[in-house]
């Protein structure tokens, strides 16, 4: 660096020279990015493509191209799991949209500063809060043996943690407070001019709501919703470290088929439902960045 | 008439939200704070023996804890090393002499959030077991058993490194936005520095806090991170968690609990340290 600054010689080479250093200088900074990503990501993303299109004779080791992989990622057991994923994702996006929306309301109409930047700070922790702490959180406090189930007696009313809902409660647990920190900034930019220009026509809280804020918060309300979607959708490790098995779900059928605990021989569907997974994750992306996009818009 | 109209629902309103207000936050605040309490509540209270905190004294004694934990730091060390050293130089050289790369690098740094870790550690298996099928007589499969050493799984930082290059890119950014990057080169190159120097001496010291932000989150991630190590088969500090659940359900909800306490102090200091600077960022955003 520093001998090519001093070699310089002559007015033209100085004018000329810096232009194009920067430009290069730019592809040499950015190139051991993309060359990392190339091989740590790049190789094993076609990896898994070529391994979701391909099948392998057992007897002769021969390899052909196929979408057998694709057809039985799409029937059966891994049907049934796939469907129970989008279901479960569905509907804890559902309710941890609803309550998160409530739940940012309240603290943004709230008069109490504190109250605000505590629970925003909360939601920041509590979203990156998944995984393996999370699931023996709620074993301790509700599983079969839990604090909550022994005090209450709640086996007796059929309670049961590792089942659909009670990994519906679990994932709630980081789900609302990312729905809180996705909405509040549209709660923020609602003006009250509209809540008052609404009153004085003669409109109700709940006309309000319906005409004049649902339809301006819509975008990022469906964003946010599909981020819930998406992340509940690639959870693996609370689902993993507390049900085991016992609800169907894609990341967990991904896992026996890779490691081979249910059949062996099953890697390639195991690769053709993880970019089942992937185009699932792409339309969320397509969905999500539009409308976060369009939200943006009402902020400003 | 229009007063009695703007009087009336003033005066309702001003009551009734607070209630429900109220009753919001109460449930929130119970939802969220229950679990944490029980958690520990399970960890004291032996059914038999009354209150002790024995669960918190085995996690020292416990068989693997301390390897697993310090292979766990050594991970996130190097993965913090490997994603700043990838990322600085580029991030400002989008900034300072190649802003055409920005869509490249943005298409780059987002790829990682389409791709699972489950789907991208079933990507990464198959790579490896090339290894043995293919590649056993090249050097490459040397390269395929070293960077599977248990010791020190070097595929685990390359995984982890793709991981958070979104958290990454998009913290450094933000500290960014709030320096004038070109500003503070052209200055200090005008003072006769070299380039590297200036950068090293002019524009990272700016970027303190947002190099700090990007390393917290990469740490909190590969700290809690389970699904590429277990599915890999090596065993860092989540999994050696769940692996003892199995046996010792007492210590492993001492142990979880103990390390979201780390984690949320963490997470913590980084939020009301990122919360300044993106405060201060937000209203110069002018590229």
């Amino acid at each position: 660096m520093t001998s090519s600054t001093t070699t310089l010689t002559g007015p033209a080479a100085a004018a000329a020279v810096p232009v194009r250093r920067h430009r290069s200088a730019g592809w040499i900074a950015v190139a051991p990015l993309l060359a990392f990503v190339a091989l740590s990501f790049g190789a094993p993303a076609l990896a898994m493509l070529g391994g979701a299109f391909t099948a392998r004779d057992p007897a002769t080791g021969a390899t052909s191209y196929t979408t057998a992989n694709f057809a039985a990622s799409l029937h059966g057991a891994y049907l049934t799991a796939l469907l129970g994923s989008v279901k479960l994702s569905a509907v804890s996006a559902g309710i941890a949209a609803v309550l998160g929306l409530l739940l940012a309301q309240a603290v943004v109409t709230s008069r109490f500063r504190a109250l605000r930047e505590a629970v925003l700070t909360a939601s920041g922790v509590l979203a990156n809060f998944g995984g393996v702490p999370l699931a023996f959180a709620f074993v301790a406090t509700l599983g079969n043996s839990g604090v909550l189930t022994r005090q209450l007696g709640l086996a007796r009313h059929g309670w049961d943690l590792y089942s659909f809902w009670g990994l519906t409660l679990t994932y709630l647990y980081f789900l609302i407070p990312l729905m809180v920190l996705t909405v509040t900034p549209a709660l923020d930019g609602l003006r009250s001019q509209w809540r008052e220009a609404a009153q004085n026509n003669g409109a109700t809280g709940a006309q309000y709501w319906r005409h004049v804020a649902l339809p301006v918060l819509a975008p990022s309300l469906l964003g946010g919703l599909v981020l819930l979607f998406g992340s509940a959708f690639a959870a693996y490790a609370t689902a993993a470290a507390m049900v085991g098995s016992s609800v169907p779900l894609v990341t967990l059928q991904i896992a026996d088929a890779i490691s081979g605990n249910v059949l062996l021989g099953q890697e390639n569907v195991a690769l053709a439902l993880s970019l089942d997974m992937v185009a699932v994750a792409c339309l969320v992306m397509a969905v999500y960045l539009p409308l976060q996009r369009r939200s943006a818009r009402w902020l400003d | 008439m229009a007063r009695l109209t703007t009087l009336l629902p003033r005066g309702v309103s001003a009551r009734r939200p607070r209630l429900w207000r109220g009753a919001v936050l109460a449930c929130a605040a119970a939802y969220f704070l229950v679990p944490l309490a029980a958690s520990v509540v399970f960890t004291v209270d032996v059914p038999g023996k009354g209150l002790s905190l024995d669960a918190y004294g085995q996690i020292f004694r416990a068989d693997g804890f301390t390897s697993s934990l310090l292979l766990s730091l050594e991970l996130a060390l190097a993965t913090i090393a490997v994603v700043l050293l990838l990322m600085v130089p580029a991030v400002v050289a989008l900034r300072l002499g190649a802003p055409r790369l920005r869509p490249v690098v943005d298409i780059v740094c987002s790829l990682p959030l389409v791709v699972p870790p489950i789907a991208l550690v079933a990507g990464i298996g198959t790579v490896l077991r090339w290894g043995p099928e293919h590649l056993a007589a090249t050097p490459f499969f040397q390269t395929l058993v070293a960077i599977q050493n248990p010791a020190f799984p070097v595929v685990l930082v390359l995984a982890y490194t793709v991981m958070a290059l979104p958290f990454v890119y998009r913290a450094l950014d933000a500290g960014l936005r709030a320096v004038d990057v070109r500003t503070l080169t052209e200055a200090a190159r005008s003072c006769g520095t070299s380039w590297p120097r200036a950068l090293v001496h002019a524009v990272l010291p700016n970027l303190r806090g947002a190099l700090l932000n990007a390393s917290f989150l990469t740490l909190a991630l590969v700290l809690g991170e389970f699904t590429v190590a277990q599915l890999l088969g090596f065993q860092p500090f989540a999994v050696w968690v769940v692996n003892v659940s199995g046996s010792q359900a007492q210590l492993s909800v001492a142990v979880s609990v103990l390390s979201l306490l780390i984690t949320w102090a963490l997470l913590l200091a980084l939020t009301s340290f990122g919360g300044g600077t993106s405060r201060r960022a937000a209203p110069r955003r002018k590229e």
